[in-house]
């Protein structure tokens, strides 16, 4: 009796941390969509800001965060994947592969204010790119990098050893075992981290601020080279720099809820992407 | 080297980094003939057979000595495209691992990987590689289902008819039954009897009735050293040492 | 290590020992009544066939099952398959044991034709033949099986004398022919019972070095086929 006593109050325990957790979030969303919803219009999505972004839309701040969040996917993405398969497939397990792969690991721990300081260093200043597009994405894709090699080590891993051992005893070469019976069954893997890290990279304020990002641009960026507008730094500036708080306390909430969404958007891609390429390779 | 063997190895020491696994065997294995390995766990009988098909390679701490002849040309040595070795020997698993494709693609693959893309040659070999696994007439009518859907038994002969598709000269099993139904399990070994007409067979398994009921030859391993091989009928009647006899009857192992 | 096994083996063993005492009993008893002229020994015989038949059953049985259950292999598959042909054999002995007694009691129904003397010792040798080849068998000692084969021949020489003397007694009167041919036969199931104590051993042999010496079969097959 006494046990189960414990065990549902232990539930009850459980239940309650889940019910808070929630509550709180629900309670944020509550809050900026209350505050922010108002704002929201298709002139605000598509229009660029006007008098000194107290009105217009945020279109180029939704555009900026797009091309960065692309650039870093250019990065990440490959460069990701293939480290991770040379870790996993064809480095030998010696302290200094496991010493790289701790590095890796805790390289996601970084503070994403230490990537933005070390991007403009490296790209803005030493590769002379200057601020830009390219060296935030760069920097965004640094950011990403160890979460996207980790992600992919971890799909490489859950694909069992029998396919591997299978079709190199039909005389298949490594890399072919590895081109035709691991990547397929470890891309779904692979994408769903990597999409899950853009989702997190594209709402990083630190490193784009830097390197790249600007507050207020009416004109699209033209080219790879010029400075851009992105959602999270919009929403920092006015909700901190901005010379009229108040007054555009409202946009900031309505900039909170766009990139909530596209956040959230980006994280429903990554379940569907999963889920789908599951479905196809299992039936 | 012995006219008769197939593959044979010769003095063949192998480690696990410095612990040993194999002592100084000499196996040879007859053409056209089932080679039944036999022992108790940890002999070295997975370790012995993975060898001839240089699967070992694959594990970075194990390390070969001695020769292995196949045809009489050393297989050990680095000259040896370990890729080509493997279509000439073919090994079956322990737990049946069909690729996640369809029922075709998993015998093609062995086809396609080594080049072959013409449709019409890989239907045929397809085709035949499934006769010979005695699998043809249960999936004609499904061959792009997905291999999944097979029970355990057809999923082994599955693996079996990819095998035969790369056209090896010698087949090795590895505890092929270990994770099939009895049933199952008899239609595997009659299918073993009808192989070894064009192949040579090579068979691990840890089920001395399994070796009395299928091969030829049978060979005792125990810790690493090869105790006693000969005609199975002579090892399972009177086998010439005291610890086979011993393992046989069941008085350890 | 103890295997279960073990117990049903030994069980078959103390079966076929029965059996072994019972058919050395029955053919000490035949011979006793025969040399004494006592009816009660040569009764007994008779009284104990059933018993030897029915352990023969009981030894087919638990050998079949055994084999269909256990899957015998090398020394243990001998002995079951040797077990089966020795119970076999004894009780083929035995039921010339019950031959003999037959004999004996039409015998003493007229005065005896002469004192025996070859006949109790031919059934000596019998005797010990039988005693040695079970002993053989339960030490699987192939050399005291061997020993036992070569006896045979002596115990046929033995009868061969015994007819020859059996032979005058006949050519002298004709009245003593049913007597005699009594004896002779008396002296033909003695010959068989040792022709089946050498069955028993060429089984022991095998039994205990798993080759097999039947029929000459060593010298044959060293022989070049032709």
């Amino acid at each position: 009796m006494k046990r189960k006593i414990i065990q549902f109050l232990g539930f009850l325990l459980l239940r309650t941390c889940l019910c808070l957790v929630l509550a709180v979030l629900l309670l944020f969303l509550y809050d900026i969509i209350r505050k922010g919803g108002g704002v929201i219009s298709w002139e605000f999505l598509s229009r660029a800001p006007r008098r000194g972004m107290t009105e217009g839309g945020i279109f180029p701040a939704i555009f900026g965060t797009f091309l960065v969040t692309m650039i870093t996917a250019v990065l990440a993405l490959p460069m990701g994947m293939f480290a991770a398969i040379y870790l996993n497939e064809y480095a030998k397990q010696t302290r200094l592969t496991r010493l790289i792969r701790l590095a890796i690991r805790n390289l996601s721990g970084v503070p994403s204010i230490v990537y933005g300081l070390f991007g403009v260093i490296l790209f803005v200043n030493i590769l002379s790119f200057g601020t830009s597009i390219l060296s935030a994405g760069l920097t965004l894709g640094l950011l990403t990098l160890p979460w996207t090699i980790t992600a992919s080590e971890e799909a490489l891993k859950t694909v069992p050893n029998s396919y591997r051992e299978g079709a190199l005893a039909l005389g298949a070469t490594k890399w072919q075992s590895i081109r035709t019976n691991v990547l397929p069954y470890a891309v779904p893997g692979m994408l769903t981290g990597t999409v899950l890290g853009l989702a997190r990279a594209a709402g990083e304020t630190a490193p784009i601020m830097f390197t790249g990002a600007a507050f207020y641009l009416p004109i699209l960026p033209r080219s790879l080279g010029d400075q851009f507008m992105a959602l999270p730094y919009h929403l920092y500036i006015m909700a901190t720099q901005h010379h009229n708080i108040l007054k555009v306390r409202p946009l900031a909430y309505g900039t909170a809820l766009v990139l909530i969404v596209l956040v959230l958007g980006m994280n429903m891609t990554a379940v569907i992407i999963r889920y789908r390429l599951r479905r196809k390779r299992r039936i | 080297m012995n006219p008769k063997y197939k593959i044979e190895t010769k003095d063949l020491d192998f480690f696990y980094g410095n612990k040993p696994a194999l002592k100084k065997v000499n196996l040879g294995c007859e053409e056209n003939c089932v080679t039944a390995i036999i022992g108790p766990s940890g002999c070295g009988k997975s370790t012995l057979i993975r060898t001839l098909n240089r699967m070992n390679d694959l594990i970075v701490s194990a390390r070969a000595e001695g020769r292995i002849l196949l045809d009489g040309i050393d297989i050990l040595s680095p000259k040896v495209d370990v890729v080509e070795l493997r279509r000439d020997v073919g090994m079956v698993f322990q737990k049946p691992n069909p690729f996640p494709k369809s029922i075709f693609d998993n015998i093609a693959y062995g086809l396609r990987i080594n080049g072959l893309h013409n449709r019409q040659k890989i239907s045929e070999i397809v085709e035949r590689s499934l006769r010979g696994a005695a699998l043809w007439d249960e999936v004609k009518d499904r061959l792009k289902d997905n291999a999944f859907t097979l029970s355990g038994g057809q999923q082994q002969r599955l693996c079996i008819a990819r095998s035969l598709a790369v056209e090896p000269e010698v087949i090795l099993f590895d505890e092929p039954c270990s994770a099939i139904d009895p049933i199952a399990t008899a239609k595997i070994e009659e299918l073993i009897f009808k192989l070894k007409e064009n192949y040579t067979v090579v068979i691990v398994t840890h089920n001395m009735q399994q070796a009395a009921r299928v091969s030829d030859f049978t060979a005792f391993l125990m810790l690493g050293e090869l105790i006693e091989y000969g005609r199975t009928g002579k090892i399972f009647t009177n086998p010439a040492n005291k610890l086979t006899e011993d393992y046989i009857t069941g008085r350890f192992g | 290590m103890e295997r279960q096994f073990d117990e049903e083996l030994k069980n078959l063993k103390a079966i076929l020992m029965r059996m072994a005492a019972l058919v050395e009993e029955s053919i000490a008893l035949a011979i006793k009544g025969l040399k004494a002229c006592q009816e009660q020994p040569a009764r007994r015989v008779l009284e104990q066939e059933d018993a030897i038949n029915l352990l023969d059953i009981e030894v087919d049985e638990l050998c079949l099952r055994l084999l269909a259950l256990k899957q015998p292999m090398a020394g243990d598959l001998r002995f079951i398959t040797s077990a089966m042909k020795i119970g076999s054999e004894l009780e083929r002995i035995g039921d010339q044991a019950v031959n003999i007694a037959e004999r004996t009691l039409d015998l003493l129904k007229q005065p005896p034709l002469k004192p025996l003397i070859d006949l109790p010792r031919m059934a000596e040798l019998v005797q010990k033949m039988v005693l040695d080849v079970i002993n053989a068998f339960v030490n699987r000692d192939a050399d005291l099986a061997r020993d036992v084969c070569r006896r045979d021949d002596e115990v046929d020489q033995l009868n061969d004398q015994i007819f020859r003397e059996l032979l005058t007694y006949m050519m002298q009167d004709p009245a003593n022919i049913p007597r005699a041919v009594g004896l002779i036969l008396v002296g033909r199931h003695l010959e068989r019972i040792a022709d089946h104590a050498t069955n028993i051993s060429e089984d022991v042999i095998y039994l205990a070095l798993g080759k097999t010496i039947k029929h000459h079969i060593e010298s044959r097959r060293l022989a070049p086929a032709s």
